[in-house]
C-alpha cells in the first residue's frame, strides 16, 4: 500500500474520531451538565452540604399552593386537549374531509404561535377593552375584571394551545392503522359507531393517552399563559412562582428556586416516562405489511363536519388573532376598531422608535439565527453517528437531549444561571446574550435533530457503503453523500429552531438583562405594563413571521417521500 | 339463493383510465370462482366493489336477488353479509383469538352459551380448538389465516371473498390451507370468490377462473378450458407455460379441428368453430410437443432439470422471439444450442377476437 494512501486513511480516521468526540462533548454539555448542576445545587446549596433550602421550600405553604394549582390546572387542560385534539385527529385522519392540509397547518399553528402571543390575543378578544367586541357591542363593562384572569381562563387556553400535541400524535398513529382491520369489522356487520368503539378506540387508546401526557408535561412547564393570566388573578403556578421569586429577590434565593425547579422537573420526568412507556406499548399491530390507510366517506355528514372543524379552527385561531390585529391597529387602547380609527402608528413606533423593541428584534434575530445555524451543523453529524452508524454513546446522548427537551424551560434557565452566575473558565456570560444562546442550544437541539434523524432512518445505509466501496474517506462521505441527502430535512429542522427561538419567552424571561431583551420578553413586559396596543403590534408581526417561516419550511421539504415536519407527519 | 351477478361494473378513480372496466360475471350459488390476474389488473378493486368498500362508477352488483350497488344504490359493507379473508389476515391485535372469531356474532347480538358454542365450533373447524384465549400476535402466519377463516365461518356468510389469502405464507402452509379452503366450502356450501395472482392456487380450487387484465375479464372458463383453449394471447401466456407461435391456416376450421402451417410444416390442431383461413397464433403446450427424427426444425436454447424430467426450452427456426417448452425424459435431453426436430401432437388456434388478438 502506498504511503500516500496510508496518510489519507489516517487523516480520515482522525477526522472521524475528533468529530465524534467533539459532538459527544457538546451533547454532554447541553444535556447532562445542566441537570447535573441542578442536582448538585439540591444537595450542596451554595456549595455547602445541607438540606436548608429543601426544608424551607417544602415548609413554605406557597409551594404547595402553586404545586396544587399546577397539577389540577394541567390535568384539566390536558383533558380539554384530549377532547379537542383527539376529536380533530379522528375526523382528519379517518374521513374524506376536503382541504386537510390546510386544516392541519392551521391547527398546528395553535402550537407554533407562542403561548404568550395566543394569550395576549385572547386577552384582547374577551377583555373590557376589546376592539373587536366593542365593534359588535358585546364588550364587558369597563373596569370589570377580565373573564380570563382566572384558573378557568388558564385551563381553557392551555387546553387549546396543546390540543395540537394530542392531534399530531394521534393522527400519525391513525394513519398507520391498517384499513383492513376496519374493513374486517364492517364486513362482520359492525356499523361505524361500533367500529369506532370496538376497534379504533382500543387500538388508538395508548396513542391518545401518550399525546395527553405530552400535553400535560407542556402544561406544567408553560410560562406565558399562567404569567399573563395568573399573575393578575393572583393564581400562582410553579413556573410563575419561580419567576416571581427570582425577579423579586434576585440571586440570593437561587438555591430555593433550584429546589422548586427540581420539583417541576420531577413531575415532568414522570409525565415523560409515562408517555414513553405508552409509546413502547403503542405498536400492537400484528402485521407489518403496509395497508391502505383508512378513508371513511362522510356522506350526508360532510357539511356538518366541515362546518364543525373549520368552526373550531376559526374560533380558536382566526377570531383571537383578528382581535390581536384589531388592537394593534387602534390608536388608543379601548377604542373600538374601525376603518376611520385604524392606524399603523403602533407598528411604526415599535419598529422605529421604541428602543427596547428595536433592540429586541435584533437580539431575537441574532439568537434565533445563530441557534439555527449552529444546531443545523451539529444535528447532521450527530444524527449520522446515531442513526446510520448506530454508535451507542451517541444514541444514549441523543436520548439524554430528548429528556432534557422535555424538561420545562424554567428548569433549564435556573440551571444556566447556576452555571454561569460566576465566570466559567474566565468567561463571564451572565447578563449577556451568550447565556441565552447557550440555553437555546441546549433547549432546541432536539428540534433540529429529530427531522434529520427521521431523514436518515428513511435512507438506506448502503448509500454510504457504496461511497466507502468507491474509496471515499469519512469527510468526503459525509459531505458528498450524507449531507446532501438530509439537507432539506436539516434545513427544515433549522427553521423550526429559528421559529421557536425567535418566539421564545420562558427561558429568556429568567435570563434577560437590560440591553439584552428578547422579543418575547418585550411583548410580555409591554403587556404587563399596560401598553397593550404596542404589545399587540409586536405580537401581530410575530404571528406573521411564524406563518411565513412555517410555509418556507413546508416548501423546503415538499419533495421528501416521508414528511419530517410536525404539521406534515 | 346467494349467487353473485356483476353487470358491466366499472370503477375509475378521478380522470385516470378505469381500474375495472365493464366487468360482467355470473357466479352460481355455491360456486367457487377464482379471479386471476397480474398485479394492477383491477382484481382487488373488483373485490372491494363487491364487498362494498368502493362504489362502482357504472354497472350493478347483485347478491342473490338483492341489488347491493348501482348508480344510486349503495348497501354499506356491514349490511351485505359478505365474509372476507384478507391478505394480511386483519386480525384485531387488541382482541384474543376467541374475541376475533366471535366479533361477527356480537354485532348480531348473539351472546352467552350460544356465542361460546359457535366460537368454539368455528375454531374447531379450522383445527385451532383451544387457542381462543391467545392473542393473534402469538400465532404463526398460517394459524392467523385459519383464525381469519374461522371468523368468516362464524359469520356463516352466503358469499366469501378471499383476497390473496396465501400470498404471505410459505409453500408448505399454502398446501394445507388450500385443503382448509376446500373443507370450508364443503362445510358451508357458500359461494366463494378467490382473488389471486397465482394460477396454481386458482387451478387447484376453482370451478371456474376469470382471467383479468387491464380491468377487463379476458376469459371466464373452467381451469381445463383455460389451459387447453385460451381465448386470447394474454391468457395463453399467463396460464401454464407460454408457447405461442405464428401459424397460417390454409383453410377455415371445421369440426373443431384446423390444419395449420408452422414454418412450412403442417399439423392438425384444435380450433374454435368459425376460425377463418389466414394468419393466426397457435398455442402449443409442452405435452403437445415431442422430440422426433422428422418434423419442425427447432433449436434447443436451455435445459432445466425439474426433478424426474427435464424442461427443454426451444425456438422454432425463423421465429426466435416465441419460445416453446417441452418435457424430456433423462437420456433424450438435447444439448443447449443443438438443432432438433419436433412432432406436434396437439395444439390450439387462438381465436381472432375483437381486440385484434389474431396474428
Amino acid at each position: 500500500m502506498s504511503s500516500a494512501l496510508l496518510v489519507r486513511r489516517a487523516q480520515s480516521i482522525v477526522a472521524e474520531r475528533s468529530l465524534f468526540w467533539g459532538l459527544a462533548a457538546l451533547l454532554t454539555l447541553i444535556a447532562i451538565v445542566p441537570i447535573g448542576r441542578l442536582l448538585i445545587e439540591g444537595v450542596l446549596p451554595g456549595g455547602v452540604p445541607g438540606l436548608g433550602p429543601f426544608r424551607r421550600v417544602l415548609n413554605d405553604p406557597a409551594t404547595w399552593v402553586a404545586l396544587g394549582h399546577t397539577l389540577w390546572v394541567s390535568l384539566a387542560a390536558m383533558m380539554l386537549s384530549g377532547v379537542v385534539g383527539g376529536g380533530m385527529a379522528l375526523v382528519v385522519a379517518l374521513t374524506d374531509l376536503p382541504a386537510k392540509r390546510m386544516l392541519v397547518f392551521g391547527f398546528t399553528m395553535l402550537l407554533m404561535v407562542p403561548s404568550q402571543i395566543t394569550t395576549i390575543a385572547w386577552i384582547e378578544l374577551l377583555g373590557p377593552s376589546s376592539a373587536l367586541l366593542h365593534l359588535v357591542g358585546l364588550a364587558p363593562a369597563p373596569g370589570s375584571r377580565h373573564p380570563l384572569y382566572s384558573a378557568t381562563g388558564i385551563t381553557l387556553l392551555l387546553g387549546l394551545e396543546h390540543g395540537p400535541l394530542v392531534f399530531l400524535g394521534l393522527r400519525t398513529a391513525l394513519r398507520s392503522l391498517p384499513a383492513d382491520l376496519i374493513e374486517a369489522a364492517r364486513a362482520s356487520g359492525a356499523r361505524p359507531p361500533r367500529v369506532v368503539r370496538t376497534v379504533i378506540v382500543p387500538l388508538m387508546g395508548p396513542s391518545l393517552i401518550a399525546g395527553m401526557a405530552l400535553a400535560f408535561v407542556s402544561n406544567i412547564g408553560n410560562f406565558g399563559t399562567p404569567a399573563l393570566l395568573g399573575i393578575p388573578a393572583r393564581f400562582p403556578m410553579l413556573t410563575t412562582l419561580i419567576y416571581q421569586r427570582l425577579s423579586g429577590f434576585g440571586p440570593r434565593v437561587l438555591s430555593e428556586v433550584a429546589v422548586l425547579s427540581l420539583l417541576l422537573g420531577v413531575i415532568a420526568i414522570v409525565g415523560v416516562l409515562f408517555e414513553s412507556w405508552l409509546a413502547g406499548r403503542r405498536d400492537v399491530r400484528v402485521d407489518g405489511a403496509a395497508a391502505v390507510p383508512v378513508r371513511l366517506a362522510l356522506g350526508a355528514w360532510r357539511w356538518p363536519v366541515i362546518l364543525l372543524v373549520w368552526g373550531v379552527l376559526a374560533l380558536t385561531l382566526l377570531v383571537p388573532l383578528s382581535a390581536l390585529l384589531a388592537t394593534a391597529l387602534v390608536k388608543a387602547y379601548g377604542q373600538p376598531f374601525g376603518l376611520a380609527t385604524a392606524t399603523l402608528d403602533n407598528f411604526r413606533f415599535i419598529l422605529f422608535e421604541h428602543p427596547a423593541a428595536r433592540r429586541a428584534v435584533a437580539n431575537s434575530f441574532i439568537l434565533a439565527s445563530s441557534s439555527a445555524v449552529l444546531l443545523f451543523l451539529a444535528a447532521v453529524p450527530v444524527a449520522y453517528f446515531a442513526v446510520w452508524r448506530r454508535r451507542r454513546l451517541m444514541r444514549a446522548l441523543v436520548l439524554a437531549t430528548e429528556l432534557s427537551y422535555a424538561l420545562p424551560g424554567v428548569v433549564l434557565a435556573i440551571a444556566a444561571i447556576l452555571i454561569f452566575i460566576r465566570p466559567v473558565l474566565g468567561l463571564s456570560l451572565y447578563n449577556t446574550l451568550g447565556i441565552i444562546l447557550i440555553a437555546y442550544l441546549a433547549r432546541f437541539f432536539t428540534l433540529a435533530q429529530r427531522p434529520v434523524a427521521a431523514a436518515f432512518r428513511q435512507l438506506d445505509i448502503r448509500l454510504e457503503e457504496a461511497a466507502q466501496m468507491s474509496g471515499a474517506g469519512f469527510v468526503r462521505r459525509v459531505l458528498t453523500v450524507a449531507l446532501p441527502l438530509v439537507a432539506p430535512a436539516a434545513a427544515a429542522g433549522g427553521l423550526l429552531v429559528f421559529l421557536t427561538a425567535f418566539n421564545e419567552l420562558t427561558v429568556s424571561a429568567l435570563l434577560w438583562s437590560a440591553g439584552h431583551e428578547t422579543l418575547g420578553v418585550v411583548v410580555f413586559n409591554l403587556e404587563q405594563g399596560g401598553d397593550n396596543t404596542l404589545a399587540a403590534a409586536i405580537a401581530s408581526l410575530t404571528v406573521a413571521a411564524t406563518v411565513g417561516l412555517m410555509a418556507i419550511a413546508s416548501f423546503l421539504t415538499r419533495n421528501l417521500a416521508h414528511p419530517v415536519l410536525p404539521w406534515q407527519a | 339463493m346467494a349467487g353473485l351477478i356483476l353487470d358491466r361494473v366499472s370503477k375509475r378513480f378521478g380522470d385516470a383510465a378505469p381500474v375495472v372496466d365493464g366487468v360482467s360475471l355470473d357466479v352460481a350459488d355455491g360456486e367457487f370462482l377464482a379471479i386471476l390476474g397480474p398485479s394492477g389488473c383491477g382484481k382487488t378493486t373488483l373485490l372491494r366493489l363487491i364487498a362494498g368498500f368502493e362504489r362502482p362508477t357504472g354497472g350493478s352488483v347483485r347478491l342473490g336477488d338483492r341489488l347491493v350497488a348501482d348508480h344510486k344504490t349503495h348497501v354499506p359493507p356491514e349490511d351485505r353479509h359478505v365474509g372476507i379473508v384478507f391478505q394480511n389476515y386483519a386480525l384485531w391485535p387488541h382482541m384474543s383469538v376467541g374475541e376475533n372469531v366471535g366479533y361477527p356474532l356480537r354485532t348480531r347480538g348473539i351472546k352467552g352459551a350460544e356465542y361460546q358454542r359457535q366460537v368454539a365450533a368455528a375454531l374447531d373447524a379450522v383445527g385451532l380448538g383451544g387457542v381462543d384465549e391467545r392473542r393473534p400476535a402469538s400465532l404463526s402466519g398460517g394459524q392467523r389465516q385459519r383464525v381469519a377463516l374461522a371468523r368468516c365461518l362464524a359469520m356463516s356468510p352466503d358469499l366469501v371473498l378471499l383476497d390473496e389469502p396465501l400470498a404471505n405464507l410459505d409453500v408448505h402452509l399454502k398446501a394445507s390451507l388450500l385443503d382448509e379452503f376446500q373443507h370450508f366450502r364443503a362445510r358451508t356450501g357458500a359461494t366463494m370468490l378467490y382473488i389471486t395472482h397465482d394460477q396454481s392456487e386458482a387451478m387447484a380450487l376453482a370451478d371456474r377462473i376469470a382471467v383479468m387484465a387491464h380491468g377487463r375479464v379476458e376469459q371466464l372458463a373452467p381451469p381445463q378450458t383455460l389451459y387447453r383453449s385460451p381465448a386470447t394471447p394474454f391468457v395463453a401466456d399467463f396460464i401454464g407455460m407460454g408457447g405461442l407461435v405464428q401459424a397460417i391456416l390454409p383453410s377455415a376450421a371445421a369440426g373443431g379441428q384446423a390444419l395449420v402451417e408452422i414454418a412450412g410444416h403442417r399439423a392438425t390442431v384444435r380450433a374454435a368453430e368459425g376460425q377463418q383461413a389466414g394468419p393466426a397464433l397457435a398455442c402449443l403446450r409442452p405435452e403437445d410437443l415431442m422430440l422426433a427424427d422428422e418434423g419442425l426444425p427447432a433449436r434447443c436454447r436451455r435445459v432445466r432439470y425439474q426433478g424426474g424430467e427435464w424442461l427443454v426450452e426451444l425456438t422454432i427456426d425463423g421465429q426466435d422471439d416465441g419460445e416453446l417448452q417441452l418435457l424430456a425424459k433423462p437420456g433424450g435431453v438435447p444439448e443447449p444450442g443443438a438443432a432438433v426436430r419436433l412432432q406436434i401432437t396437439d395444439g390450439w388456434v387462438i381465436p381472432a377476437g375483437p381486440c385484434g388478438n389474431g396474428a
